[in-house]
């Protein structure tokens, strides 16, 4: 639009982008607080962070979450490729409304009711079967479940953009079908498995709900474990924690986009090289 | 290919190459954790509570004369019926949700009109300051405004600096705390489908509308609005869908009084172990809200995908 935003508008955006950062920002300030006190200003102190260190409970959560998470991810992010060429190829199959329809239910669903029929699932299986018991395993096929429907949408909308003639010419020139796709569509939709990755893995070290049904003793994802500290009330190492979360996704999801635009320009850079030839 | 006759397994493996192996994987994976479990939980609605592990009865049972008996009961249900508590929390998420999704449309829509109007070169670092806080946890986020709304928190200490109040505000375990929670949370989500509209609207019909002789609030009211329903209607969707069966917020920020709907089923389930009752519940959640939702959503990504 050619037309500059008024400055009521302007106004209006930055409290709304003040809204979202005020929260975090303080929160930021007060895991250096050496006050255990909400409210009291005690000095700069990385007490707190100190504090972290020494929490075996705490770290063997975030290492539990992280290999949740990254298993997870990866897991989804095959499955939900697989799912989207499916579903943008393949336009009549036996199942094809199923597949559809259970791709598009965990991002309808609340949690909660998918929490706890999968725990309804999990138990009657036990009983039956005496397997599987409930831990790192059972939250990890959990979470390939709701992540799959993400990767899955993601990848499907840059896959129906995805230009088909490509590989079609890569198969008049004798390449197979799979050797087609992977040499000339898998490049133009790594933008969106890239992106669903990191959003499965986001999802996943952030999921309380679900892993809460489906995980059993001993096994305290990160969420679960900071989600029984504040509910328990006061507990300031949970703000340094908190900090060093937020600076870790911030710095990945900043590094991450700008890798995507580069390698985005960089294409773009191609093709009008080609172009000129 | 005969159009009449969908292709069968043996097409499948004959000429249609292996696409069955891209099919069933997803295919298997997804029903046995979505569909399955959606039965189970059917199953269990219409069992009776039993002190055991697990806590309900068979339905299925083998009777003496070797022939198997299934009992269904619709106590739960009834019960749904007859015990309060379900209706009022049914009623008060759906109106939480409601309200929580027009402040979000209210706040987002103005923040999204302003992007979309930005210079290109701001609009990528103003989406990307939008999207980090959704990057980032959304339990913490959750704790972050408890840091914010306690009564010792922020704002309450600068509302007394100011001196527009003489004792902390009290919000913390309230409804308007679970309002604050949602709206703080779910922002994002408004923000972005709306920023994706009004980004595409085409300007030469405001100034057509200008030229008419429109004043701006009439151009907005007749052109950009109804323009940018899609994303109105997309973004509401994103922010009532997950609003409406939280858990998180109405547990950390509200009070005993704010029973929303994943609250009422996360106590079932934990608290009073009544697993019948909590899957009866699970259902009827769905079949009433999620259901319609869904046969929404199922509509327009048909409207999206083309096909018939």
């Amino acid at each position: 639009m050619s037309e500059r935003p008024s400055t009521l508008l302007i106004t209006l955006l930055a409290a709304g982008i003040a809204i979202l950062y005020i929260p975090i920002l303080v929160m930021i300030a007060t895991s250096f607080n050496s006050s255990p006190l909400a409210g009291a200003w005690g000095g700069l102190s990385t007490v707190w962070y100190e504090e972290l260190i020494r929490n075996e409970q705490l770290l063997g959560a975030a290492w539990l979450s992280l290999r949740i998470g990254f298993v997870s991810a990866t897991v989804a992010v095959v499955l939900g490729t697989l799912a989207a060429i499916a579903l943008v190829r393949f336009t009549r199959f036996h199942g094809r409304m199923l597949l559809r329809g259970m791709v598009t239910a965990p991002l309808v669903m609340p949690e909660i009711i998918t929490g706890i029929t999968q725990l309804l699932l999990l138990i009657t299986m036990f009983r039956f079967l005496g397997w599987p018991h409930r831990g790192y395993w059972t939250i990890v096929l959990a979470h390939v479940a709701f992540c799959t429907a993400y990767v899955t949408v993601t990848v499907q909308s840059r896959l129906m953009t995805a230009d088909r003639s490509l590989e079609e010419a890569a198969m008049d020139l004798g390449s197979g079908p799979v050797r087609a796709f992977l040499d000339t569509t898998l490049p133009i939709i790594a933008p969106a498995l890239a992106t669903s990755w990191l959003l499965s893995l986001t999802l996943s070290l952030d999921d309380l709900v679900i892993s809460s049904f489906v995980s059993g003793p001993g096994a305290s994802t990160l969420p679960m474990l900071i989600y029984s500290k504040v509910k328990l009330g006061l507990s300031p190492d949970i703000n340094a924690l908190a900090t060093l979360i937020i600076a870790a996704v911030g710095t990945g999801v900043i590094v991450a986009g700008y890798l995507m635009q580069r390698a985005e320009s960089q294409r773009l850079l191609d093709v009008q090289m080609a172009e000129q030839q | 290919m005969n159009h009449g006759r969908p292709p069968s397994l043996l097409d499948a493996l004959h000429g249609r190459s292996g696409r069955w192996l891209i099919i069933l994987p997803p295919m298997l994976f997804l029903a046995f954790f979505f569909l399955i479990p959606f039965a189970f939980a059917l199953m269990i609605s219409f069992a009776d509570t039993a002190v055991r592990v697990p806590p309900f009865t068979d339905i299925l049972t083998l009777g003496a004369d070797h022939h198997l008996r299934l009992t269904l009961s619709l106590d739960n249900y009834a019960y749904l019926l007859r015990d309060e508590v379900y209706a009022t929390s049914y009623l008060y998420s759906i109106r939480t949700a409601f309200f929580a999704t027009v402040i979000c449309l209210l706040l987002g829509y103005p923040m999204a009109y302003a992007i979309a109007r930005a210079p290109k070169r701001w609009q990528n670092l103003l989406l990307l300051v939008i999207i980090l806080p959704f990057w980032t946890s959304f339990l913490l986020r959750v704790y972050a405004l408890e840091g914010i709304i306690r009564e010792n928190g922020l704002l309450s200490h600068g509302l007394m600096w100011l001196g527009l109040i003489d004792r902390p505000l009290k919000i913390m375990h309230t409804s308007v705390a679970v309002y604050l929670g949602i709206i703080y949370a779910y922002l994002p989500f408004m923000v972005l489908p709306l920023f994706a509209t009004l980004e595409k609207l085409d300007h030469t019909l405001l100034e057509a509308a200008s030229d008419l002789g429109s004043p701006r609030w009439r151009a907005f009211l007749d052109v950009t609005l109804p323009l940018s329903m899609p994303g109105v209607i997309a973004g509401s969707m994103l922010v009532f869908i997950p609003a409406i069966g939280e858990f998180v917020i109405p547990s950390l920020l509200g009070g005993p009084d704010s029973l929303m709907i994943g609250r009422v089923l996360w106590d079932e389930f934990f608290g009073n172990r009544d697993w019948p009752v909590a899957s009866a519940v699970a259902i009827a959640f769905l079949v009433l809200l999620v259901g319609p939702i869904a046969i929404y959503q199922h509509y327009q990504v048909r409207d999206l995908e083309g096909t018939p």
